[in-house]
């Protein structure tokens, strides 16, 4: 039997393995936008984790609008992304260092 | 989970601001689509229009009895309305504003004006949400919409790159937020923010529950500071509010802060009030380093917009200050800095927008030199809004700040206020530059307002509102106050 705690624990580590992504890499934003689908993937784990030891669909319910959302927010970050390609022709971080002061 | 199963029909009335806000987006957009070139004008009247409506709407619900709708994840209350009718109101003003800034930067599309209404659409839902799946889905929309917003001056780099940063950190703060969220659900087992409330007062100091709540607490905060745009998580919001299109600046740095600071409440006050102790500590580091990074910053800016950032987030650190005390009157005194702030920066934006010209985004603080000689009246504007954020009376920013600190020093923080204080000292001298470029300087070229004369008219109310309200600001404390 898998406990709670082994989802936790496996949902925490997925958590820090996006955000030390999207701070250690230096690279590529498609990285970046990899990084956050797993932020949301950690959450949904603990969301549907919580509701199955809970007994509560709450959680549940709440997994399926992150999923849409989180569709949703990759269509417009893979759109913004293209317009960045257009007008930089190039998707690397460091393209990304004209506003400074 | 206890009015779950009753859906009766008449409580839609509760929502309706929403359900008409929705429907006119829907008739709007499909409008726009058919409208020809020489009608497009009107897609910005329908706009206004539904905002009003909206708004009027929403003004009819203020002092409605309190009421919680959609098996507990709507509510209703004074703060819901009177905040729904600012935002309104705000985006109206900002919309004349943003329609000059349109034409002449030949920007003016019809989705500009659906992505305005959406994002309102959010916000209205953050304000109203009482759960934590109605505010993260607000959230979201108003998010979404503000991304695209940025990105809608496509062919420009700054424009597509200030909309990427604010993507990637808007989704890694999103990402944050939810796993507080996933936290608090976790341990208190049910989404709803009066059930939250009801659980985090039973528990128990130093008990495992109180542990596990203090995890999803920190997440929690640092995913609202980076809404709010508080240090250390404000990195994102000099470059965004220098690369978006200045009408989108204006809207993005105005309005949803009203959103955030209640998204705050409800989490934060409403929800997790009984863990004050816990999260003041935080917010008074938040506000400390927000109130010295944004002062300090700023002094060496010479674009105005990023100038503005960083007084956003000086002023954004007194907001919450506002919370570090505890107390109603203290929570009354942030909202109240926070409607003060919003007109105060739509003013500040509605200049920056007024000297647009054609290839011409009058952005930096030598574009204002010698605005006194060729339009002495709306140099005077400028100088009222300086001041005004400064902090100097009898402007209202003044008394937005002595509310503030009267607060903090009632709840025996002396040294944070003196702290605040030094700093908004400091930070005058950035203001005061802005006024020396104006009224001391010579004008390289000499060049005539040519702003249509509504957006003259509005932006004139809305300067000389700073010194009125600034006059009597009773009202408006009282009213603030009596939201909570």
């Amino acid at each position: 039997m898998v406990s709670l705690s082994d989802y936790l624990i496996l949902s925490s580590i997925i958590f820090c393995i996006g955000l030390a992504g999207i701070f250690i890499n230096r690279t590529n934003i498609i990285t970046l936008l990899m990084c956050v689908e797993l932020i949301l993937a950690a959450v949904n784990t603990n969301f549907i984790a919580f509701s199955h030891f809970l007994g509560n669909e709450a959680g549940q319910i709440f997994v399926f609008f992150i999923l849409t959302v989180a569709a949703a927010e990759v269509a417009i970050g893979l759109a913004i992304l293209t317009l960045l390609f257009r007008v930089r022709g190039s998707i690397n971080v460091d393209v990304t260092n004209s506003l400074k002061g | 989970m206890n009015n779950m199963s009753t859906f009766d029909i008449s409580t839609l009335s509760v929502a309706v601001p929403e359900i008409f806000l929705l429907s006119a987006i829907v008739v709007v957009l499909l409008l726009d689509l058919f409208l020809t070139k020489p009608f497009k004008q009107a897609t910005y009247y329908l706009t206004q229009l539904s905002l009003l409506i909206t708004g009027v709407m929403a003004f009819n619900l203020i002092g409605e009895p309190e009421a919680i709708i959609f098996g507990g994840s709507f509510i209703l209350d004074d703060m819901a309305s009177v905040f729904k009718v600012f935002m309104l109101g705000g985006t109206m003003v900002a919309m004349v504003y943003t329609r000059h800034y349109l034409e002449q930067h030949s920007l003016f599309k019809g989705e500009y004006f659906i992505l305005v209404l959406l994002s309102v659409l959010g916000m209205m839902v953050m304000v109203s949400g009482y759960s934590l799946l109605t505010l993260y889905l607000g959230l979201e929309i108003l998010a979404l919409s503000l991304y695209t917003l940025i990105a809608i001056a496509r062919e420009r780099a700054g424009a597509v790159e200030a909309a990427l940063k604010y993507f990637v950190l808007g989704a890694i703060a999103s990402g944050l937020l939810l796993y507080g969220m996933s936290m608090i659900y976790g341990i208190s087992g049910s989404l709803n923010i009066n059930e939250i409330a009801n659980f985090a007062a039973n528990a128990s100091l130093a008990s495992r529950e109180m542990l596990i709540l203090n995890f999803g607490l920190v997440f929690l905060v640092i995913g609202i500071a980076f809404k709010l745009g508080a240090v250390p998580f404000h990195m994102w919001v000099p470059d965004v509010y220098q690369g978006s299109p200045t009408s989108v600046t204006m809207f993005l740095s105005t309005v949803p802060k009203i959103a955030a600071v209640a998204m705050l409440v409800r989490i934060l006050v409403d929800g997790l009030g009984a863990m004050h102790a816990y999260w003041s500590d935080l917010f008074m580091v938040l506000a400390i380093l927000s109130i010295a990074v944004g002062s300090v910053v700023a002094l060496m800016q010479t674009n105005i917009k990023r100038m503005l950032a960083y007084s956003t987030i000086s002023h954004i650190g007194f907001i919450m200050l506002g919370f570090v005390t505890g107390v109603i009157s203290g929570y009354g005194a942030a909202v109240f800095y926070v409607l003060v702030y919003i007109l105060m920066s739509l003013a500040a934006f509605g200049i920056i927008i007024l000297l647009n010209k054609k290839g011409f985004e009058a952005d930096l603080i030598s574009d204002y030199k010698g605005l006194s000689k060729h339009s002495p009246w709306f140099a005077l504007m400028m100088l009222i809004i300086m001041l005004s954020m400064a902090g100097v009376p009898p402007f209202v920013g003044f008394y937005a700040k002595l509310f503030i600190l009267q607060q903090v020093i009632s709840a025996g923080f002396v040294t944070i206020a003196v702290i605040a204080v030094v700093f908004a000292v400091i930070s005058a001298y950035y203001y005061l530059q802005v006024i020396k470029s104006m009224y001391f300087e010579e004008a390289d070229t000499k060049s005539e307002v040519t702003a249509p004369m509504d957006m003259q008219l509005v932006l004139s109310i809305n300067a000389v509102l700073i010194l009125v309200v600034g006059l009597f600001p009773d009202f408006w404390m009282k009213l603030s106050i009596s939201l909570f």
